[in-house]
């Protein structure tokens, strides 16, 4: 099962290679990782998506409850959360046919078209992964220069935070 | 006061109340040795390499409960101590280890004697920090003696680099009595609710076995559980890390268990019915297969680590906490409980733990013309009253020390059992004799391990550490041909020991005293010998039956009643 963890953790240097090195010590899956500051400049913001078992998925969330960087740490898949990832993709565009085919497929996808050069665009699309993998997939291999995707960022849905609370 | 952060670094150790650093000196570090030379206070042990400082340290943690202290210079001196610290970091011991560290300044330019220490550590350490300024020298230190020692123990590396202890760099210093970090508070109570689940099966129990680890021993926690296990009259067995963790001589103690564990303790984990396991990690030297591990068991487990927890054999009632802590609660519940233990089940239980017992699977010839390594181990018990401190390295003559030297308390049987290092066994000698000056030490070793740091023979000279080398000398790396007979038809690749030195010669080469044993008859007499001669290192070099093997043993992989007894136990 896919799993989207969120940390919290003291903005040291090295904190990120403790984690990094911990899925690669005991071989955990690791779908993408994002990591941040956040509006309090001491913790930073981690959102880590793995697959694994039950056990497995357990197993990880107690091993980074265990590195002693890591402040706070939940399993935000367990309850309503909102996921979103950010990709900027580089196509070709280089007659009036791709050109139009291009930006109809962006506004389908609700996208935005951020540069323009003479034989490229360079769209900028933010949504869950499944919407960034079909938009790639509608736009075709051959119509691709680069994709540049930032990985899951997640948030519980309603009061349920993830921050320090006063005690 | 103001202080250099060499000073600081010296006069905090001081006030932690660290008597002993294990170190080895060099370029980064001079500044620190500098200040070490101008103070009487913190006693500095030079070793001969730094993994004897590493696992001196840790000898000196094992036998005292207190945090092992090591300091090394950077790039090689760093890499050395990796052993050690490995080796702490799977028995989860506390320890600091100061490493120096190139000027921050040219930190990544790859500098005379640089390495990323803080890389190179991370996996097998509890927690590491570079000190990047003075300013927090201080702080940090107090932090990584903190992390070290609460908690699950562990090693803590601080990478100290060289500008940061300049002589000429002067700042205020005040010993900081007490740390507290938002990310790291470990659970020591455990959960109300749980103990009582807890306890319920334990008082439903028909075939109930406690199987108790070094975490007991970490906790400080064996009269809690002498208490717990003899009130409740359960069997209870011990991993090899958790022996001296309940009293060895004792009735209801079953012996070691696992891969070369009892049969009568293995059997009681075949077929008991409510498991309890305190501060135990399931290791696969335990289990063998998880998938017939206590196949018919409820299980209960007691860990300050919830990483621990179903790990790898899932557990139905958890504790997170401290074993003190846990089982006081748990003492005073069965005090006040009017429910008691299932007093005809567990008679029947224990009538068939005493047929496995009746099967003596320890049994070993004792009429041989050679010396059985087991009577050896079996003597030295007897001469020290079973009151040594007692170390070794890494083979057959490990487990012979653990299943024969029956343990009465915590802190005296010290060994690497997580990563098996071989070479422990003589520095922690060192650390646990200067520990116990007044006590006795034997390190129980074999002669392919004790080459491995030897060299710290000349340590125990300059300090004046009479402990005592029990040398089982095989001329094998005993463990590997053991298995090389059973599992690959008795190739015995690569692991006979050629050239071997004259270990007698070799010792006294070192100035201590050296005697070779090759007749039975001689072993008590030897022994006896060496530990009357209170002010002497003696190396007995006893030359063993070199085919001897160590059972039962449950090959990997393997059930817990799927064990081999020894030949003579067949005969009998
Ligand atoms: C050649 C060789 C053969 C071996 N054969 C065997 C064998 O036959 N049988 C055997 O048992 N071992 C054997 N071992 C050792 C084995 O590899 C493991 O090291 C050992 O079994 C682990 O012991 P343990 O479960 O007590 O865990 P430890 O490594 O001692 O871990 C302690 C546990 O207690 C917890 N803990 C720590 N402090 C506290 C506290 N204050 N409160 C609560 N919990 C705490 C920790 O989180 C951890 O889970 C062998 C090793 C070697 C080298
Ligand atoms: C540093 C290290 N290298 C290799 C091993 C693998 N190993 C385990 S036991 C052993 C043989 C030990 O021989 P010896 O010290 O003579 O003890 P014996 O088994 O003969 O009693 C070896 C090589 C190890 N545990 N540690
Ligand atoms: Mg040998």
């Amino acid at each position: 099962m896919r799993h989207i963890i969120s940390l919290l953790m003291e903005n040291e240097s090295g904190a990120l290679s403790r984690v990094a090195g911990l899925f690669s010590a005991r071989g955990y899956n690791i779908e993408s990782l994002t990591v941040a500051p956040t509006e309090d400049a001491s913790l930073s913001r981690m959102t880590i998506v793995t697959t694994g078992s039950e056990e497995i998925i357990e197993q990880i969330t107690k091993q980074l409850n265990k590195l002693v960087d890591v402040v706070k740490l939940a399993d935000i898949t367990g309850g309503e959360h909102i996921e979103r990832e950010l990709m900027l993709i580089k196509v070709r565009a280089d007659d009036a046919a791709k050109r139009s085919e291009m930006k109809r497929l962006t506004d389908i996808f609700r996208g935005r078209i951020i540069d323009v050069s003479e034989t490229t665009y360079i769209i900028e699309l933010t949504g869950t992964c499944e919407k960034l993998d079909a938009f790639i997939e509608a736009t075709g291999d051959e119509n691709i220069l680069e994709t540049v995707r930032s990985g899951v960022s997640g948030i519980a849905r309603g009061e349920k935070s993830l921050r320090l609370t006063a005690d | 006061m103001e202080l250099t952060g060499a000073e600081i670094l010296v006069r905090f150790l001081k006030d932690e109340g660290v008597e002993y650093v294990f170190g080895y000196p060099g370029g980064a570090v001079l500044h620190i040795y500098d200040a070490l030379y101008q103070q009487e206070d913190v006693r500095h042990i030079l070793v001969r390499h730094e993994q004897g400082a590493t696992h001196a340290a840790d000898g000196y943690a094992r036998a005292t409960g207190k945090p092992g202290v090591v300091l090394v210079t950077s790039g090689p001196g760093a890499t050395n101590a990796v052993t050690g610290i490995a080796t702490a970091y799977m028995d989860s011991i506390p320890m600091v280890v100061i490493t120096g560290q190139v000027p921050t300044a040219v930190i990544g330019s790859d500098a005379f004697q640089e390495v990323d220490a803080v890389g190179i550590t991370r996996p097998c350490v509890k927690h590491n920090f570079l000190v990047k300024d003075v300013k927090d020298l201080a702080v940090t230190l107090k932090k990584a003696f903190y992390i070290a020692t609460t908690g699950r123990p562990g090693p803590v590396v601080v990478d100290v680099p060289k500008n940061v202890t300049d002589p000429n760099i002067r700042i205020p210093y005040q010993y900081p009595r007490e740390v507290s970090m938002r990310s790291y508070n470990p659970t020591i109570k455990g959960h109300p609710g749980q103990i009582r689940r807890a306890l319920n099966l334990i008082l439903g129990a028909k075939r109930p076995m406690i199987y108790s680890g070094g975490g007991v021993i970490l906790s400080g926690a064996d009269r809690e559980l002498t208490e717990f296990t003899q009130k409740l009259g359960f069997p209870i067995t011990n991993t090899l890390m958790g022996l001296g963790g309940y009293p060895g001589t004792d009735k209801q103690f079953v012996g070691m268990l696992g891969m070369h564990g009892t049969y009568e303790a293995n059997m009681g984990m075949h077929e008991c019915d409510v498991l309890i396991a305190i501060g135990a990690r399931f290791d696969d030297r335990v289990t063998g297969d998880v998938k017939h591990f206590c196949p018919q068991a409820k299980i209960i487990h007691i860990d300050i680590d919830p990483s621990s927890i179903s790990k790898t054999v899932r557990v139905d009632v958890p504790i997170v906490g401290d074993i003190k802590h846990v089982l006081t609660d748990m003492n005073r519940e069965l005090d006040n409980s009017r429910k008691r233990p299932d007093k005809s089940a567990l008679e029947a239980w224990w009538k068939q733990i005493e047929t496995w017992r009746g099967k003596d699977c320890l049994r070993y010839d004792r009429n041989s013309d050679l010396i059985k390594p087991q009577h050896v181990i079996e003597k030295l018990y007897e001469v020290t009253g079973g009151d040594a401190y007692v170390t070794s390295d890494v083979g057959q003559h490990q487990m012979w020390a653990a299943q024969f030297y029956k343990f009465k308390s915590p802190y005296h049987w010290i060994n690497s059992g997580g990563l098996g290092t071989m070479g422990f066994g003589l520095p922690a000698a060192i650390g646990a004799k200067l520990a116990h000056p007044d006590a006795d030490v034997a390190c129980v070793t074999g002669e392919a391990s004790i080459q491995m740091c030897i060299q710290e023979l000349s340590t125990a000279m300059q300090y004046m550490l009479p402990v005592k080398i029990i040398n089982l000398n095989n001329r094998y790396m005993g463990m590997v041909r053991q298995w090389q007979e059973f599992f690959y038809e008795s190739r015995y690749s690569h692991s006979y020991l050629e050239a071997l030195p004259d270990f007698v010669k070799l010792a006294e080469s070192y100035g201590h005293i050296g005697l070779r044993i090759d007749k039975p008859g001689d072993v008590e007499g030897a022994l006896r010998e060496a530990f009357a001669s209170k002010d002497r290192l003696v190396f007995l070099d006893f030359i063993t039956d070199q085919k001897e093997n160590v059972y039962p043993m449950i090959a990997a992989g393997k059930a817990h009643n799927e064990m081999h007894l020894s030949p003579e136990r067949e005969l009998a």
